[in-house]
This record gives structure tokens, sequence and C-alpha cells, in this order.
């Protein structure tokens, strides 16, 4: 495999890796408001909070590798989405900045605080909104290079049927993905009034999504024709995914298997994920940045490469822990 | 000076760096901290260090989170603000930059893990080996950052040759000779300021009447070791003032006032420079001082800012900046000194009142020297982003919104800024230590509740 391959396949593969846990996590601290707005918040609270206190901190790093990155393999990126992005990128922050403080602030000071539970509630939602912004960007139509310049065409952007699809899709799909894995944890904590109300919104949240999906096709086909016809050429990524959804509703529908029926959620948004990414290669950002064109000289792309490998033989170990201590230790998720 | 895109960019790269350095300093100290504490609870078995552990600890999370969020942003603000810089810089230091997100997701992994984890192991030691990992993640990070900030300075490992980049060397450029003094100094200084500033908020509680052992034990740790860090953090920074003279000696000359290059050169404190005559009016000359600082013996040669164009001088208010920095590097070696000689010959006077006040100044004042110290290399590598092959003006973002992104983020620092404060004050008044002795049944519980 070329270097470029190696890295941009690294960074997909960790960009999936947040887009599943931040759902979980942005879902959540959704859930959790709404819960307890509509005074159903008691019982679905504490199998949140047990889930996420532990674990908000690493979301946020998946999302810090993904950017550093992908300014380390491809550094051209840095100059064009640096440049176009600096108002989007910069709100996406803000937002991540107060989602990320207010559930400290809420969670380790000294009194739950509705307007702190508020901010991170819905800014949860807000987040993925605007970074799918980013992706649409990566499309092209909405960058223009004008001599020295690189523009951003922000009425375009707003205008556009595709990019609207997007925001709809990764907002739906936070919500059941959640909702899932969710489900999933509470019928583990055998915590059964919870699980009752989750898998109610899992189930609920998962007919929006397939229909989103099929929204950005049909607005895919209408704005970057040579991707639809990549991802025509990879059709049977799609029917994959689209084959995990339909078990992971049946699970959801007679109520078994949770286990498998989560892990189905997690190969149906892969399948879909790596489906989109392959078929959006060569380009990083059409039509101006390829792979090819932009990756790192040789040198500095095989010092990451070993970086990347020393870095997993650390992190994989301490994941698992991690995961050992706080996701499969019956007597923590109980509560005991 | 104009207020264009070029101003507005330095302005919020500053603002931004500044209000996570305060963050990233008690990121990279407090575990060292806590860490000592746990141990010193376990080999003593006294409790009260263990109470204290987890009490920093407490309050480490909420000032964590800050220092994640704007860690991202800058993480983040450096593509969007230098593309041109970052897409130069990435071909060469991007390996450092790239293995400072390990360090993160290692540290961020078990800190998860240590925080949860107070009562679930049969041996406490188990849960004290968990700080450990933190304690790596978090001076790696520093260590990685400070690399590439090192690069800035002394930049190597590659060759430029109209404006294609050839020959890289990532090691090289890594260790480059900035590196070993820089984050020497970096990492001796965030320990420093962790301990006094954790010294400052136990003497502020015994200045408040209370006085029970668990207060004693903790000013005595934390004061012995800011003695520690300070005698380091001075050794290192004279150091680094020797690096300074031998690698980049207009940042010196700049900070010293120093313009013809001369031998047995005076150190300058204070004064006011003539921005004309560059001359120095109303300073207090300290005879061959500099050329000691710049090499170790009076006849060291110090290079003058002479020797350089004028055009490519760095700000001379950076003078201050050292010189502030520097006092207060003093300063606390000083307290802390004296504290540890008070309680070795006079214990009596170990609670002395004026003895706690100095303390308490010293926890903002070792902060403030964090943030004069930056300053100062950062305004002093100026006109330079990457020193002697990148102006900083080349390197700046051609969007014209910055001015509104700067509005926008000073904002939300304010906002966190203060939040994060008001949430630490009600955290630590709410549940006073005695209150949680108590519940804990150790010894001292229900003394003095303030
Ligand atoms: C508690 C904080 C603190 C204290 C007490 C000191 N410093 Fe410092 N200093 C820093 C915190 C710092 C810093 C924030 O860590 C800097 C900024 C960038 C860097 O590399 O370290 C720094 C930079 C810095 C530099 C510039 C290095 C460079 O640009 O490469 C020099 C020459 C010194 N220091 C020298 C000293 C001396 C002689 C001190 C005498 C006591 C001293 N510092 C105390
Ligand atoms: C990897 C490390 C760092 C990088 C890549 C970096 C990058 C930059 C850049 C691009 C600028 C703009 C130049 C300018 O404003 O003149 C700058 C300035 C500045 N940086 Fe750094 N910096 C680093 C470390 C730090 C740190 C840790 C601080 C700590 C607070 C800091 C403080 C500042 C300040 C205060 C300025 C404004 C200087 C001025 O107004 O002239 N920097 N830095
Ligand atoms: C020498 C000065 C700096 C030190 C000592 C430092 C240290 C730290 C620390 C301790 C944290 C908290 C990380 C955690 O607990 O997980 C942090 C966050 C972060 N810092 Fe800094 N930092 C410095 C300057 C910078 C600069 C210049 C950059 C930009 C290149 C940067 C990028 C980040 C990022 C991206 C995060 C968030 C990482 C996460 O999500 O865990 N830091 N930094």
């Amino acid at each position: 495999m070329s270097y470029e391959l190696i890295g941009i396949t690294v960074l997909w593969l960790f960009l999936y890796g947040y887009v599943i846990v931040a759902s979980i996590d942005f879902g959540a601290g959704f859930f959790s408001y709404y819960g307890k707005v509509t005074g159903k918040g008691e019982v679905i609270n504490q199998v949140i909070n047990r889930y996420l206190s532990p674990v908000w901190e690493v979301t946020n790093v998946f999302l810090i590798f993904f950017l550093v990155g992908i300014v380390g393999f491809f550094p051209d990126t840095a100059y064009y989405f640096g440049t176009a992005l600096l108002v989007p990128g910069s709100i996406a922050l803000i937002l991540l900045a107060i989602r990320g403080s207010f559930y400290a602030f809420h969670h380790y000071g000294s009194k739950p605080n509705t307007f702190y539970e508020f901010l991170y509630g819905t800014t949860g939602l807000l987040i993925p909104a605007s970074l799918a912004t980013i992706l649409t960007i990566s499309e092209g139509g909405f960058i223009e290079k004008k001599g020295n310049e690189v523009v951003l065409l922000m009425d375009t952007l707003l205008k556009s049927p595709y990019s609207w699809s997007v925001v709809l899709l990764a907002l739906v799909s936070v919500l059941f993905i959640s909702a899932s894995f969710l489900t999933y944890y509470a019928h583990k904590a055998e915590d059964y009034e919870a699980e009752r109300v989750l898998h109610k919104w899992a189930l609920g949240w998962s007919l929006p999504t397939i229909f989103a999906s099929f929204l950005v096709f049909v607005a895919m086909s209408d704005h970057n024709m040579q991707h639809f016809t990549s991802m025509l050429d990879n059709s049977w990524m799609f029917v994959v995914s689209m084959g995990f959804f339909t078990l992971a509703v049946y699970l959801l529908m007679v109520r078994k298997y949770y286990g498998w029926m989560f892990l189905s959620v997690l190969l149906q948004f892969g399948f879909a994920f790596f489906g989109y990414g392959k078929s959006h290669l060569p380009y990083i950002l059409y039509p101006y940045i390829t792979v090819q064109g932009s990756v790192n000289n040789p040198v500095m792309a095989q010092a990451l490469i070993w970086a990347f490998i020393g870095g997993l033989s650390l992190l994989v170990p301490s994941l698992l822990l991690l995961m050992k201590l706080f996701l499969f230790d019956a007597k923590y998720v109980k509560g005991r | 000076m104009e207020f264009d895109t070029f101003m507005q960019s330095r302005i919020l790269t500053g603002l931004t760096l500044g209000f996570h350095i305060i963050f990233a300093t008690i990121g990279v100290g407090v575990p060292v901290m806590i860490m000592i504490a746990e141990w010193m609870g376990i080999r003593k078995n006294d409790p009260h260090y263990r109470l204290l552990a987890r009490r920093w600890a407490r309050g480490f999370t909420v000032t964590v989170a800050v220092g994640v969020v704007t860690g991202t942003a800058i993480g983040m603000q450096l593509s969007l603000l230098w593309p041109s810089f970052m897409q130069l810089a990435g071909q060469v230091i991007a390996l450092p930059l790239f293995m400072e997100t390990f360090a993160f997701f290692f540290e961020a992994i078990f800190l998860g893990i240590y925080l949860y984890t107070w009562d679930r192991f049969k041996k406490p030691i188990y849960h004290c080996l968990l700080v450990i990992p933190v304690v790596i993640g978090s001076s790696a990070s520093a260590f990685f950052i400070t690399t590439v900030n090192a690069f800035m300075n002394t930049p190597q490992g590659f060759k430029l040759e109209n404006g294609v980049i050839t020959g890289i060397e990532p090691l090289k450029a890594m260790f480059n000779p900035a590196t070993p003094t820089k984050v020497a100094h970096v990492l001796s200084s965030a320990y420093l300021t962790s301990a006094f500033v954790l010294a400052a908020i136990t003497a502020w509680f015994i200045l408040r009447g209370s006085r029970s052992d668990y207060y004693q034990k903790a000013l005595r740790l934390t004061m012995t070791w800011s003695l520690v860090f300070a005698i380091a953090t001075a050794v290192i920074g004279d150091l680094s003032g020797k690096f300074l003279a031998e690698y980049q000696p207009e940042k010196l000359a700049a900070a010293e006032w120093h313009f013809e290059t001369e031998k047995q050169a005076d150190l300058i404190l204070g004064g006011v420079l003539d921005k004309e005559t560059l001359e120095v009016k109303g300073e207090l000359r300290i005879p061959m001082a500099l050329s000691i600082l710049a090499g170790s013996h009076p006849d060291t040669e110090v290079t003058g800012l002479n020797e350089f164009p004028r055009d490519l001088w760095p700000p001379l208010y950076v003078h201050y900046l050292f010189d502030l920095m520097v006092g207060i590097g003093m300063y606390l070696a000083a307290v802390a000194g004296l504290f540890v000689l008070v309680r070795i010959w006079k214990k009596k006077h170990e609670w002395n009142p004026w003895l706690l006040r100095l303390i308490v100044l010293g926890g903002p004042l070792s902060m403030l020297a964090i943030e004069l110290g930056w300053i100062f290399t950062e305004v002093g590598r100026q006109p330079w982003i990457l020193r002697g092959f990148m102006r900083t003006d080349e390197g700046v973002t051609t969007s014209a919104n910055v001015g509104q992104m700067l509005v926008l983020f000073s904002g939300l620092y304010a906002v966190l800024g203060i939040v994060c404060t008001v949430v630490l004050i009600r955290m630590f008044r709410k549940n006073p230590p005695e209150k949680e002795m108590g519940k804990r049944g150790i010894e001292g519980g229900g003394q003095h509740v303030v």
C-alpha cells in the first residue's frame, strides 16, 4: 500500500471512531437534557452518567487525532481548508469548547446546574451539524480559488439541498447510534425501566436515519456526479450497510441480543462510512486536493506511520483496560 | 501598527495560547503533585495525604476540561490562522505534533480510570500506580509541543530551495538546539507553578483560621517541592540564557538592551530606553553579569543588537518581560527557601502570617511568570515565525473575518475563565476538607469548619 493510502485509511478509521463515540456522547447529552425537561430524566440519567463520565475526554482526542493527522499527512489541506474554513471551523470550535467545559462544570462541580445541562445538551446536536458541513465542503463547489486567495462560498453552501441533507443525516444518526448503544448498556445494567424508554427512542430514530441517508444519495447525484458514480461502483458496501441496518432493527423489534444489535449498527455505519470514503478518493477536496498530490514527503510519511504503530501499541492495551473496567465490568455497570 | 488581518491573527493566537497555557501548566504540574501526595500517603500510611491527592484530583478534572477545549482550539487555529506556515512547517515538524496526540490519548485514558477507581482496588498502591501514566502522558505532551516551538526558534533538519523543501530529517528537526533547554525549562516551571499555586491555596486557608494537621502537611509538602523546582527552574533558566547567547543572540540582546558586541558586558535591570538614541536611563547595572549569564565567564563576548539589520530586531519591550520573569523566579525561590529554613530552625514561626502572605502572593506571581516567559520568547522571536526562513506576516491567513472571530473567542474565554473559577471555588467551599475527613472517618474531621 502506498503512504497516502495508509495515511488516509488510518485517518478515516479514527474519524469513524470519533463519529461513533462522539455520537453516543452527544446523543446521551441530549437525551439526558430532554429527559429532564419531559420528566423522564431520572430513569435514564444514571445509566448515561455512569457510562459517560470516565470516557468523555477520550472522545475529544479522537477528533484531535484526526485534525493533527490530516495536516501531518497532507499538509496542503492546512492551506486550503485552513483559509476557507476560518468561520465555520471557529464556530464548531466554540461549540466544542462550550460542550466540553460545561459538561465538566456540570458533573464535577458541587451541584448539578440545569443551565449547564441545557448548554451541553443542545450544543451536542449543533456540533455534528457543523462538523458534517466540513465534509459537505470537501465535495467541492463551495470553495473557490481566486489568485492567491481561497474563499468559501457561504451563500451557495447555505442554499444547497445537499448540504442540508447531510446536516439532517448527521442529526438523526447521532440520535440513533446513541439510543441503540444506551439501550444495550441499560440492558446490561439491568435497569429495565431505562431500557424501555431508550428502546423506544432507538426504534423511533431508526427509520428517519435510513430516510435521511436516501436523501443524501439523491442530493449527491445532483451535486457531485463524479462522486455519485463512484459510489455506485462501490454499491455493494451500501447494500451490506443496509443489510446490517435491517438486522439491527429486527433485533430491536424482537428485543433480543442487544450486543449483536449494537454491533450491527456499528457495521451499518462502518460500511456506509467507508463506502463514502472509498468513493471520495482520490480527492480530499474536489477538485483541488488529491491524496497523491498532497501527501507529505516520503520521509515524513514513513516517520508518521512508525509513530502511529508505536502509538497504537501503547493505546490499544490502555483502551482495552478502560473498556474492561467501565464497559464490561458487570459490577461497575450495575452501579455497585 | 495597523489593525489588519495580520495583527488580529497575532492577537487571537496570543490570546488562545495565553489562555491555554494557564490550564496546560496546571495540567502538566498538578499530576506530579498528586502522585507525590498519594505516594506519601501510602508510604506513611497517612490518610491525610491520600485525601490531599483526592481533593487535588477533583479540582484538576475541571481545569483539565478547559485545557482540553482550549488545546483543541489551538490545534485548529494554527491551521486556520497560519495556513501557509503549517503547510511549510508541517512537512518537517509534523512528527512531534502527531506524537503529542498519542500522549494526550494515553493521559486521557488513564485519567478517566484514575478518577473513577479510588476505592475499587484492594491494595491502594494499584490506584497510585495509575497516576504514573497520567504524569508521563502530560509531561510527554509538553515535551512534544515544546519541540515544535523550539523548531520555530532554531529550525533545522531540512533544506529550502525556491520554496521547495528537501532533505528532510524529522528527528533532527525535533531535536534542534533549542529543544533541551526549552523542554527542561517549560517542564520545571510548570511543576514549580503548580506546586506554588497549591501551596498558595493552602496558605490562604491557614490564614483564614484552618490549622489542622491536614493543612500543615499540605503546606510543608508543597513548599518543599516548590523549593526543589524553583532551584531547578533558575538553573535551567540560566542554561536557557546560554543557549540564547549561542543560537539566538538577537533575542538575548533585545531582552538585555545590549547593543554593542563586547566582553565583560553588564546586566541591565529595569530602566527606560530612549528609542532614538538607544540610551538607557534609570537602570540598575550589574557589572559583567551578562557575560556570566551568556557564557559562565566575565570574558565571554556577548553579541549586540547592532550586528543585526534593524528590521530584524525584536520589539525591545521584551526587556521588561524578561526582568519580571527572572525577578519572580528569584522571589519564589527565596520564599520557598525561607519557609524551609524557618521550618528547620525556628519551628514556632512556621505559621507566621507574613510568611503565609508571601506564599499566597507567590501563587498568582508564578502563573504570571509563565505568561511573561512565553510572551517574551514568542515576541522575542519576531519578526520570524520560523527563524531565518519565514516571516510571521508570510504565514498568515488571507481570510477577512479574523476580527469577528477575535471578538467571539474573547467572549468564550471570558465565560470559560469566570465559570471555571466560580465552579472551583464552590466545589471546595461546599465540601471543605474537615467535612470530608469527618465523612471518611479520618482524624481531624470536624475541627475548625470554615
Ligand atoms: C514559573 C515560571 C518561570 C520562572 C520562575 C522562570 N522562567 Fe524562564 N521561562 C518560563 C518560565 C519561567 C517559560 C514560560 O517556561 C519559558 C517561555 C518559553 C520557554 O521556553 O520557557 C521561559 C523562557 C525563558 C528564556 C527564553 C528561552 C528561549 O527563548 O529559548 C530564558 C533565557 C529564561 N526563561 C531564563 C530564566 C531565568 C534566568 C530565570 C531565573 C530564575 C527564569 N527564566 C525563571
Ligand atoms: C508549538 C508551539 C507554538 C507554536 C506553533 C506557536 C505559534 C505561534 C504563532 C504562529 C504566532 C504568531 C506570531 C506573532 O503573533 O507574532 C505566535 C505568537 C504568540 N505565541 Fe506562540 N506558538 C507556540 C507556543 C506558544 C505557547 C505555548 C505560548 C504560551 C502562551 C505562546 C504564546 C504566544 C504569544 C503570546 C504570541 C503573540 C506574540 C505577539 O503578539 O507578537 N506560543 N505563536
Ligand atoms: C508548551 C506549552 C503547552 C503545554 C505544556 C501544553 C499542555 C497541554 C495539556 C496538559 C493539555 C491537557 C491535555 C489533557 O489533559 O488531555 C493540553 C491540551 C491540548 N493542547 Fe496544549 N500545551 C501547550 C501548548 C500547546 C500548543 C502550542 C498546542 C498546539 C499545537 C497545543 C495543543 C493542545 C491540544 C490539541 C490539546 C487538547 C488535547 C486533548 O483533547 O486531550 N498545546 N495541552
